[in-house]
């Protein structure tokens, strides 16, 4: 029963959805928002429980003094930190109504406001901290690109060969001084994006359009459930 | 005898498929049905001895439900005015626009539902919030041409429209034989390989390299770290991700191989957990699982790929699994792997990204091949059939494609028709 109810309740989930796919009524336009409030609930109710994971597992590498339990900690405090911010954040304004008065501009406040205004401690945080992280991370990508390209673009065999000569012109072509070399280099850049190069993307997604269908028809059918849990065997 | 009952097989279901996408085109090559209700007509005929404007009025004006909806739209369709002339431009063009109203049945006066701009002769009227359109409600519709100074022509009315919900999208008609086809396909190939017929499936050297690559693991004393991508638990890609994953941690069970699932959903999370503990539970080793082996880290891309490098950097696993569906971070991971010195496999269907992997990673499994993931490691009939189906469908398309290559060429529209999806 274990195995068998979640897979009932896939297929007949499953082929409820294809069937309300073809039907506009607004019955059935309710229905689909409906399973779509539920998911969004679901969710929503998984993030708090993987909130509990990170919690407990971090907290445990506290408590037991392991390696690294430094970062446990950073973590632990970034995650209440941001929690508490972000339940009570604040602001400072130049006035505000109190009992039906409103205090003049020299008076400074605070009143509470939810952490999304802007201005507001909470988004100083992201928009300070979190944000510049999240673009120096990004900004890796730059020297990790070169540094798999040094590695990679050797010509070794023909196909290499073809790699280098392709990548190389891309490059070059998609910057400014590409065109001041030859203004046909971005256009043989061009060439190879839209042609041989959205070919054989084009071509892999055929293949992955036609794997997704089949492994949804799987699913439903009941005949795919290593999702289930388990080694599959 | 094999090789001649698999062509008589292929031939046949080729037939039966290209059967089945003609039915919706002979069906659907028909004229189209005349308004539901109402006639048009002129209400107020230009009196004997008076000439007509010479904006003329617009002809053919039709408004119908529209269809394959839920109801409450109104499809009005009209000829351009013989006075509209839009390539005289805004200023000289005579015709200034054309005025739609419609009257209800509990209404004593016509409402202006819209005046489109000269060259226009379309509208879908939804209804507003001051005005709404209801189902199987009674309207009437009247169109004017409007000129300089307001000058209206007579006027143009149908009455007697009626607007409804459909019970099913004719349009999406031909989705539904593909699905279906394709379907009777995967059916078919599965019960032939239930009968036992060998099933022929290339060699995927990234699946292959599963078991060398947790071998090394083992060797070296090392965790191996598997990573499920950045997409949801309902997508493809993620539940190929914990086949392969469950697989996995079922010969780390039975090696006591320590094993890294860091997570970007906390729904995958959940699966994974459960796929990792009943792996263990099937390897023997119940009590080697915990739960911080499968762990959520954040849903932030860059906080994920910065724990997880962190992770890299200080666990060194030996072995990195990279499937599911990556986005810029993909190169990050991948180098930061490569420069701790572990194997690497990865599996995306993600196309931007696979060249990252390529490029970083010693087995990149691409696209398909992802999928193809659960049938290639099991080996059951069921699942190999299913990828027999898959591969017939490709040349389906193959052949489809070129037809439309043909019938573009041709100037056979209809058959480009068949295949659009609304």
């Amino acid at each position: 029963m274990r195995r068998e109810v979640p897979v009932l309740i896939c297929a007949i989930m499953g082929v409820a959805m294809i069937i309300q796919f073809f039907i506009p009524h607004p019955v059935s336009q309710a229905i689909y928002k409906t399973v779509i409030k539920w998911f969004i609930i679901i969710v929503t109710f998984a993030m708090v429980l993987g909130l509990l994971s990170l919690t407990r597992m971090h907290l445990t590498k506290l408590r037991r003094g392991d390696k690294d339990w430094f970062f446990s900690l950073v973590t632990i405090s970034s995650l209440f930190v941001n929690l508490l911010v972000g339940f009570f954040s604040f602001r400072i304004t130049d006035s505000f109504i109190f009992e039906g008065l409103k205090v003049p501009f020299n008076f400074f406040t605070i009143s509470f406001a939810t952490g999304l205004a802007a201005g507001s401690p909470f988004m100083n945080l992201f928009d300070y901290i979190q944000v510049p992280m999240q673009a120096t991370m990004f900004s890796l990508l730059a020297f990790f690109i070169a540094s798999a390209s040094f590695r990679t673009f050797r010509a070794r065999t023909v196909e290499a060969t073809l790699l280098l000569v392709a990548a190389l012109i891309v490059m070059v072509g998609r910057v400014p001084v590409g065109h001041m070399i030859s203004t046909s280099i971005p256009a043989l850049s061009d060439w190879i994006l839209v042609n041989p190069n959205m070919a054989a993307k084009r071509g892999i997604m055929i293949g992955v359009g036609l794997g997704g269908i089949s492994m949804a028809l799987k699913i439903i059918l009941g005949i795919e459930r290593s999702w289930l849990g388990g080694g599959g065997e | 005898m094999g090789l001649r009952a698999e062509s008589r097989s292929w031939g046949i279901g080729i037939f039966l498929v290209l059967t089945l996408f003609f039915i919706p085109a002979l069906a659907s090559a028909k004229e189209p049905a005349p308004p539901e209700s109402g006639e048009a007509k002129v209400e107020a005929p230009t009196p004997e001895g008076e000439t007509v404007s010479p904006l003329g009025y617009p002809l053919n004006f039709t408004a119908v439900d529209n269809p394959n909806d839920d109801g409450m739209k109104i499809k009005l369709t009209w000829e351009l005015s013989p006075g509209d002339q839009p390539e005289l431009g805004k200023k000289e063009n005579p015709v200034k626009g054309y005025r739609v109203s419609r009257l209800g049945p509990e209404e004593a006066e016509w409402q202006l539902v819209t005046v489109q701009p000269p060259g226009i002769a379309y509208f879908l009227d939804e209804g507003t919030e001051e005005f709404p359109l209801e189902n199987d409600v009674l309207y009437d519709y009247k169109i004017e041409v409007v000129g300089e100074g307001e000058i209206l022509s007579p006027p143009i009315v149908q009455k007697g429209i009626v607007s409804s919900q459909q019970f099913f999208n004719t349009d999406r008609i031909n989705i539904l034989v593909c699905v279906i086809a394709y379907l009777c396909i995967l059916l078919f190939y599965i019960f032939r390989a239930r009968k036992g017929h060998e099933l022929f499936v290339r060699r995927i050297a990234g699946l292959d390299a599963v078991d060398e690559a947790i071998g090394r693991a083992t060797e070296m004393g090392r965790p191996i770290l598997f990573i499920t991508g950045l997409h949801d638990v309902a997508d493809i890609s993620t539940i190929a991700a914990i086949t392969i994953l469950g697989k996995v941690a079922r010969k780390t069970a039975e090696y006591e191989t320590p094993l890294l699932v860091p997570n970007y959903d906390p729904m995958v999370m959940l699966v994974a957990q459960e796929t990792v503990k009943q792996a263990y539970l099937e390897g023997g080793h119940p009590d080697a699982y915990s739960d911080d082996m499968v762990f959520f880290l954040t849903t932030s891309q860059f906080g994920f790929v910065a724990a997880v490098d962190g992770i890299m950097v200080r666990e060194k696993p030996a072995t990195n699994f990279y499937m599911g569906y990556y986005y810029a971070e993909s190169l990050i991971l991948a180098e930061t792997g490569a420069d701790t010195g572990a194997i690497q496999i990865a599996g995306t269907d993600s196309v931007t990204q696979l060249p990252f992997f390529i490029t970083s990673c010693d087995y990149t499994i691409i696209g398909e091949e992802l999928y193809a993931a659960s049938a290639y490691l099991s080996k059951e009939p069921l699942q190999l059939g299913s990828l027999k189906a898959q591969d017939f469908a490709k040349v389906i398309i193959g052949v489809l494609m070129l037809t439309g290559i043909a019938a573009t060429l041709f100037g056979w529209m209809w058959v480009v028709d068949l295949f659009i999806a609304r």
